[in-house]
């Protein structure tokens, strides 16, 4: 009530300013807010022609379906595994990379930085080219040159047991110098008296990146992996989507939430249960959002969204 | 640091450079290979499949995409005003909401920030946002069902808010003692003192459209509509498909040669995704700047 009373006596200052914003507030209300009560979708049997307040109750039935088949744990599963393994496997290189950086002339680090940053700029869908070039059949650059060893052709894209090593590649390949030059921006700002009075001592490169960097390190790189354990359950629907070619038989392997949840909507059109995975994943995630900024805040304050 | 690298041993430096060497080819190879085997002659490509090296230099596919560029081109101009307009909305849109939350006498302040930061924890999913664009927005097939879902980010809006809550408070407050109203203050005082920020997330924005298929791949089916990343999705598809239906098409009594081929889509890839690998590596600096602030509120 006291908001309502302040909304009807407020100041032309804040009168004007709420009248500025007003276009966001509105473009929120209509993508996020409406879009948060269409989740009631997954507990009714959704028909275009009824529309959602139309359309039939059916109470928790999309979710059983769903989790009753063998896809809830196999898309569940890849998901989370991919995440985190995406996040440590990253992580080691992309330390290791900016470490080394650190360690040659400037001059010639700027060259290999902007090589290594190419790869960012370009989307799934143009690596969905480049991966092809290597793995195709009649084709490939690699199926070719191992003929001319002598050895056999591979069918990488009908073999689900080859696509964690490869979604992993790929997704090293792109991301490896965006990571590498964040903790080297990292580095670079690390005091460098610490590392004048360690060679006072006579220490060794080796041990510097040991007792100094790793260390000064350690609070981005917690704070990126609670982060990275905050949105574990949210998959890069590019990368799992386009590398693989959307391929059925390596769905096993290579099938996450996202994947499922497009491919639920826009093949099979299967409305209810889209979203009650969706759903399933929304809410999944929103409890690993709190734990995790809750966890930031007992390390940092300043770190954590709220 | 650099009179202290260059004053260590030899060996190590080498064996540094050396790791890097690689490292960077590893990381443009697919580059070259894409390159080169678009300037790889047809029939060569049949023989000796993709390889780094033209075995036999042809330009021909550029040439027949040089032929027919009505294709190319219109998925350009898509792309290009995708790519203008979403991103002089996006940084509207952001720039009003990110100021306001950002005056600390703002009485709604802490409600509004709230309001802005729910979606960032939770969301409808795919379903109710596919079907509020296409039921109730009825955007199939418009251009603006790629624009309108990108406009605003909790992200950018923090980001935003943290700049100018960073102007000085005296600067407002003065040109208020002057008369000037919340908006003239916004248009002519803020938005001019914020031009770094702009820039740096205007950016981003921008590169997030330019590369955008997600949204395209959703509400895009018809040819003219189609932008530079669902035009690449596209080719794909038709390939596979006349790849596995080629004696169907035959059939048909349709020439495959009429359809593009395999050093035709590389080039094609090549012409859509060249252009920008030319021009982002100079905003290089302000990605890792951006990208750093976004992903720790800085």
């Amino acid at each position: 009530m006291n908001n309502l009373k302040k909304l009807f006596r407020m100041g032309k200052s804040d009168r004007e300013l709420t009248l500025l914003a007003l276009p966001s507030l509105l473009y929120i209300f209509v993508f996020s807010y409406l879009t948060m009560f269409g989740v009631i979708i997954a507990f009714k049997n959704y028909r275009y022609d009824l529309g959602i307040l139309g359309s039939e109750w059916v109470g928790f039935s999309n979710f059983r379906f769903f989790f009753i088949s063998e896809k809830a744990f196999i898309v569940t599963r890849n998901t989370i595994l991919y995440s985190l393994w995406f996040w440590v496997i990253t992580t080691l290189a992309a330390l290791l990379v900016a470490i080394l950086l650190n360690e040659i002339s400037r001059r010639w680090s700027k060259y290999y930085q902007t090589i290594m940053f190419l790869p960012t700029f370009v989307s799934w869908v143009v690596v969905m080219f480049l991966v092809q070039m290597f793995l195709s059949h009649d084709y490939g650059f690699l199926n070719r040159f191992s003929e001319t060893l002598g050895m056999d052709r591979v069918r990488w894209y009908l073999e689900a047991s080859y696509w964690p090593a490869i979604l992993t590649s790929a997704h090293l390949w792109k991301s490896i110098g965006f990571s590498a030059l964040v903790y080297y921006a990292g580095i670079v700002a690390i005091d460098p008296s610490y590392y004048e009075a360690a060679r006072m001592d006579g220490a060794s490169r080796f041990q510097m990146a040991r007792k100094i960097t790793i260390p000064m390190l350690a609070p981005l790189i917690i704070i990126l992996m609670i982060m990275a354990i905050g949105n574990m359950f949210r998959g890069d629907f590019g990368l799992h989507f386009f590398v693989p070619n959307n391929s059925p038989l390596l769905y096993n392997t290579t099938d996450i939430i996202d994947t499922f949840v497009y491919r639920a909507l826009s093949v099979s059109g299967d409305i209810p249960m889209a979203t009650a995975v969706g759903l399933y994943q929304s809410v999944v995630g929103l409890i690993l959002v709190v734990a995790a900024n809750y966890t930031v805040r007992k390390f940092s304050e300043e770190n954590s969204l709220w | 640091m650099e009179t202290y690298a260059m004053r260590r041993s030899g060996i190590v430096n080498a064996l540094l450079n050396t790791f890097f060497i690689l490292l960077s080819l590893v990381i443009i190879a697919p580059f070259i290979l894409i390159v080169a085997v678009s300037l790889t002659d047809e029939r060569a490509l049949t023989t000796y499949g993709y390889s780094f090296i033209p075995t036999q230099f042809s330009s021909l596919a550029y040439e027949y995409l040089l032929q027919t560029p009505m294709v190319i081109l219109r998925a350009y101009g898509n792309t290009a005003f995708i790519t203008v307009v979403g991103t002089l909305l996006s940084i509207l849109l952001t720039s009003i909401i990110g100021y306001t939350i950002s005056r600390r006498d703002y009485s709604f302040r802490s409600w509004v920030t709230i309001y802005v930061f729910i979606p960032m924890m939770f969301s409808g999913g795919l379903v109710p946002f596919y079907i509020l664009m296409t039921q109730y927005l009825h955007l199939k097939n418009s251009l603006w069902a790629i624009i309108l879902p990108g406009l605003l980010s909790p992200f950018y809006v923090l980001i935003m808010k943290g700049f100018m809550g960073k102007i000085p408070f005296e600067i407002i407050e003065s040109a208020k003692m002057d008369g000037a109203g919340e908006w003239r203050i916004f248009f002519r005082i803020i938005l001019p003192l914020s031009t770094p920020a702009l820039a740096t997330l205007g950016l981003f924005i921008a590169f997030n459209y330019w590369n955008e298929w997600f949204n395209a791949l959703l509400f895009i089916d018809e040819d003219r509509r189609v932008p530079l990343q669902l035009l690449l999705v596209r080719i794909m598809n038709t390939l596979d498909f006349l790849r596995n239906n080629s004696e169907y098409i035959q059939g048909l009594g349709l020439d495959m040669s009429q359809f593009p081929n395999e050093s035709v889509r590389m080039a094609l890839v090549v012409m859509v995704a060249g252009p920008m690998m030319f021009v982002f590596p100079f905003f290089q600096k302000y990605f890792v700047q951006g990208m750093t602030v976004g992903s720790l509120k800085g």
